[in-house]
Order: structure tokens, then sequence, then C-alpha cells
């Protein structure tokens, strides 16, 4: 198989416009992956599906991520006056990276026999704009993984045949598998709490675990 | 990847004037009459047929499907949440609960995709206790498959009965092995537990050796059978483009004639050192992904007698592998293997805590469920039942 910088290039050349990098995998022994811009992503997808020498033909796990909001320090170097003479000052600086929520597809070729390829693709944001584009039209076979990260993650899949809730109910209106999920509070009331029951009964009345 | 067997050859075909031609009339009788209602039906979660707390709307015309959904969930745990939660090692006993008929494959997934992530060699000892043990578990799996399967076309359980005569057998050998009938846990990251016990490989053998009789009188009470081949050659046809699309694997995949078998491809553990052939059908039917469970368990048998006999001596454990205070490095691995169901694969993010960041289990079952109602659409309520049943699900792994 090609590398994925070589398949980077290919994919370049043949979907013109399509945003496409590399993101590295930390574990070294590892394929790095793709990330793909979402403009372009169906064309791309269908490269790699129908490239004779690709032939991605099988998409075999298809999952979600979820990035939160991270925040961390830069150390940067600062031209400051101090005492009317310009110095230079180390200072940090705290930087925020918006949070994300992020589809992983891992492809093979049945017919060729070789895999995985990487891709993602990225929504702008984990609130209000949680839009990829489904790939269900390339690979049948995310059709029931797409409806379940639309299911657990909230990330609502454009040009998916059937998108409902598939492990959870109808009406059911958190997404559980979010870092920020917050169990419902399910609290029964029982003699003797203690342990993680205590715990859950003292949030549940707000004082001391007693009604 | 080119030692392959087909089954065509063998396939048994029904004499003129039979039941089968009962079968095709009601085929041609598919066509016309577009005035009759439809009728929407729920079938489960309590329909015995449905292996499991598992739905179907269907929607009838007459007694022909023209819709069908599957609804899943109602045993939905959050398993990834949960494993998210917790040490990877605390994961492990939850994983005997997804495909709760095969805790032995599944330990072995789940270990082989922690192995990628921290670096970790299993010795080669416990290499082969983890072939023993899987082949073990698709001999066991694939047999109470074909006893659910003819159970549901009408044989009132007696072969259901000889398969779980013999699975006990086999879960006799897990028992002793790990002090569990089904919920094994038996692996662990660089190896497997324990070791096996004193005329452990002994008993194995005598198992292997005394299958095959099992197998044949199986395959000669059922294979050709008259109403077995009515009712299940020409059904829930799945057509090989399709399959590769729709991401089906395993025994479902290469009875549609796809020669695709993770254990050839990736040739994960030590399955390059076993002399093994791949099965193949060519129809894509119930029938085909039938005799696909059997030619499968003749092949695993092969591997097991190969197993037995080379299995080394020394530790089952990689001395490098720590129980405690265990932190993989970071980074991202997709660790898949050749389940009894098709492909299993485990994807884990690690961020260098003893906790995963993401945990994701790829379930054969769920997967393989989305061409459902391809495969059903214009058959029979009764047809779909042992469409259903051919296609091998758990609910334990649809659900997570």
């Amino acid at each position: 198989m090609e590398t994925v910088e070589q398949i980077k290039v290919r994919l370049e050349a043949a979907v013109p416009g399509l945003e496409v990098e590399v993101i590295p995998n930390p574990n070294s022994a590892e394929q790095p992956s793709l990330r793909m811009g979402l403009t372009h992503i169906l064309a791309a997808a269908r490269f790699l599906r129908d490239d004779p020498s690709l032939r991605f033909d099988y998409a075999s796990n298809v999952t979600g991520v979820d990035w939160l909001d991270q925040t961390f320090q830069e150390r940067q170097r600062q031209r400051v006056l101090v005492d009317g003479a310009e110095r230079e000052v180390e200072i940090t600086v705290q930087r925020i990276r918006p949070g994300y929520l992020e589809a992983i597809y891992h492809l093979y070729s049945m017919e060729l026999g070789h895999g995985p390829l990487v891709i993602r693709q990225r929504t702008a944001n984990r609130t209000d704009q949680c839009r990829l584009v489904s790939l269900t039209p390339i690979w049948r076979g995310a059709e029931f993984q797409e409806r379940e990260i639309y299911d657990l993650y909230g990330v609502v899949f454009e040009g998916h045949p059937d998108l409902r809730r598939i492990l959870m109910w109808e009406g059911f209106q958190d997404f559980p598998m979010r870092k920020d999920y917050v169990e419902p509070d399910d609290y029964e009331y029982e003699p003797t709490p203690h342990d993680l029951v205590l715990e859950k009964a003292r949030l549940h009345y707000g004082h001391g675990g007693r009604s | 990847m080119n030692a392959e067997v087909n089954i065509t050859s063998t396939r048994p075909q029904l004499p003129p004037g039979t039941v089968m031609s009962y079968h095709l009339q009601r085929q041609s009788a598919a066509g016309g009459d577009a005035e009759s209602d439809l009728l929407e039906i729920s079938m489960g979660p309590h329909h015995p047929s449905t292996h499991g707390v598992f739905r179907m709307d269907v929607v009838l015309d007459g007694e022909r499907v023209v819709r069908l959904k599957p609804v899943f969930g109602y045993l939905h745990r959050n398993h990834e949440k949960l494993a998210e939660g917790m040490t990877y090692l605390s994961s492990m006993p939850f994983t005997d609960r997804l495909d709760y008929f095969c805790s032995m494959t599944n330990n072995w997934a789940y270990a082989l995709a922690v192995e990628r992530l921290a670096g970790l060699r299993p010795t080669e000892r416990a290499e082969y206790i983890r072939v023993i043990v899987a082949e073990l578990t698709r001999l066991l799996n694939h047999a109470c498959l074909i006893g659910f399967l003819t159970h549901d076309m009408g044989t009132m359980g007696t072969p259901l009965m000889y398969a779980f005569r013999e699975r006990e057998k086999i879960l006799d050998l897990f028992e002793e092995l790990s002090g569990a009938r089904m919920m094994c846990n038996y692996m662990r990251f660089g190896g497997v537990r324990v070791d096996l016990t004193p005329g452990w490989v002994a008993k194995a053998q005598k198992l292997v050796a005394e299958f095959p009789r099992f197998l044949d009188e199986f395959e000669k009470l059922l294979t050709t059978n008259e109403i077995l081949l009515a009712r299940s050659q020409g059904v829930g046809i799945l057509p090989r483009t399709l399959a590769v699309n729709a991401s089906v694997t395993g025994p479902m995949l290469r009875a549609s004639g796809v020669n695709y078998d993770v254990r050839k491809v990736d040739r994960y553990g030590i399955y390059d050192r076993f002399d093994f052939r791949v099965p193949l059908g060519d129809h894509g039917d119930v029938y085909d992904r039938l005799m696909i469970r059997f030619l499968e368990m003749r092949e695993s048998l092969k591997i097991l007698h190969q197993a037995l006999r080379d299995l080394p001596g020394g530790p089952v454990m990689d001395p490098k592998a720590k129980l405690r205070s265990f932190r993989p490095r970071p980074g991202e691995v997709y660790g898949r293997i050749e389940a009894p169901k098709g492909e299993l694969g485990f994807y884990l993010i690690g961020d260098g805590s003893p906790n995963p960041y993401r945990y994701r289990v790829r379930p054969p079952s769920l997967v393989n469920l989305t061409v459902l109602e391809d495969m059903c659409l214009g058959h029979t309520v009764a047809d779909v039942v042992i469409i259903l049943g051919s296609v091998d699900i758990v609910l334990g792994e649809v659900d997570r």
C-alpha cells in the first residue's frame, strides 16, 4: 500500500480544492491518519473507493471522538519596557484550543487486501455546528455506525438516509458519550444509603443525604 | 490467500417435484395484487426467534415483507463509556459480556489492541494457547448457531441439544482453564492469565479427535434434509458487491463468495504458521451461510490439531507486562481479529493515563445487520426468521 503522504498527494491531484492534512499518530508504530475538509470529502471518498490501486472498498470501523476545549499554557518572549529600557522577558499566555467532535473511518481493501487507511472529519465546534458529511452513500457499512455517532455524540450527518437514534430511545435528549455528559439523577430512596448511593443521595437532596 | 475451498460442488439439490416446487410457486405468486393493504407489525422484542431482545418493524403485504427496520438498544449499557472511566485491565471482564458466546475471542481482540498500543508481545506459549481457545470458541459458536438456525426452521431443538452437548464439553475445558464457563476473562496484556492445567492438552486433544464424529452425524442429519433445503436454498440472497459495500464480515461475507478472512489477511497472532483453508460459498443464501459454518468448523479442527501438537513450553506472560500502574504510551490503534461472527475490532485512543481516552468496539453483528432488510425484502415472515438466524447476532454485542 502507498504511504499516507503519497495518498494525500494523489488525493489533492484528483480532487481539486480538497482540504487534506496528515495527522500524526503519537504511537509511532501505528499509522498516521488523513483529516479532510467537509466540502469535497464525498468526492475524495469516492476516489479512495474506486481508484484501481487503492480500492478501499470496505469501511470497517466508523467511530466518533469527543475532544473538549483544551486550555494550555504557552511561553512567549516579548519585548516590554522596564524602567525606561526595552527588555526581552518571557511570559506565559493561556490559549484555548476549541473543542470539536470527530468521526473516524478505518478503511480496508477487500479486493487488494491492504489497509487500514484512517480518515477523519471534524466539526467546527461542539455546540451549534455539529455537522459532518455522511459517507454512507459511498460505504453502506457506515450506515448504522454513523447513526450510532449521531445517537451518542450528537453529530448530524448530512446525506445520511435514515438518521435516527439507534441505541438510546426516541425522545432521549442528551448525548451520553460526550465527555461532559452528566448522568441523570436516578436516585431512589434507600433507608441506609452508603458509598456511591450516599453520594447520589447527597446530590439528589442537596444536603446530608436525608430527605 | 489462494488456499480456498468452494462448496458449490458438494451442494445437494432437491429432486424435482418435491417440497421445493411448492416453494417456487410461492415465489412466482409474489407479483401482482397491488390493492392489498399493508400491515405493519412489530416482531420482537419478545418474539422467540429474535435471539434476544431484538425487534424488527416489519411492513407486510399479505405475507411478503416490503419494509423491515431492525430496532435494538434494549441491552444498551454504554460499555464504551464505562470503559473510558476505568483502567485498561478493568475493562477485560466486561469484554466477556459483549458476545457472551465467545468471551475468549472478545478477550483476544481487546488484548491485541492494547498490546499494540503498549508495544507488548505475548509469549510463544501464550500465542498458541490463544489460538487454541479461540478456535474452540469458533467450534462452539458455529455448532450452536447451526442449532439455533435449524431450531428456527422447526427442528424443535433436537440439533440444538446435540450442539449444546458438544458446547458443554468445550465449556468444561474453559472452566478448567479459567474458572468460568462463559465469562472466562482469561487473557491479559502480554499473555494469558494462568497456564494450562496438567492434563488439559490431553483432554483438548481427545475433544478434537472426537469432534469430527459429531460433525459427521450433524451434517448427515441436516444438510440433505429435504425441508431444510427447501427452506434455505435461494432464501435471503446477499449479493457479493452489496456484502462488501455494507462491510459485512465473517462467515456471512464468505458465504457470498468474498475471500476475506482476517486470519489470512492480517495474520495476527501466529495464524501464519497453520495450514488451513477459507471456505467460500457462491450463492450467498441461507443454505450457504449454514454450510460455511460446517466447513469452518472442519478448518478450525485442523488448526486445533496443529496447535495442540506444536504447543511449546515456557511462560504464559510477557515478563515486561505490568498488571499494576499499566500506562500504555499515547496514541491510537485499531486492532481486529476474526471472531466467529465476523471482524471484531477495538479502537483505542490512549493519552498516557491509566484509562483509555476513547474505547470503541466494532461489533460484527451490528454491522452485519445493515443488510438484513435487503435480504428479507420479498420474502415471507417465516423466511425472515431464518434469515435473521443466519446472520448470527448476539444482542450483548449489538447493543453494548
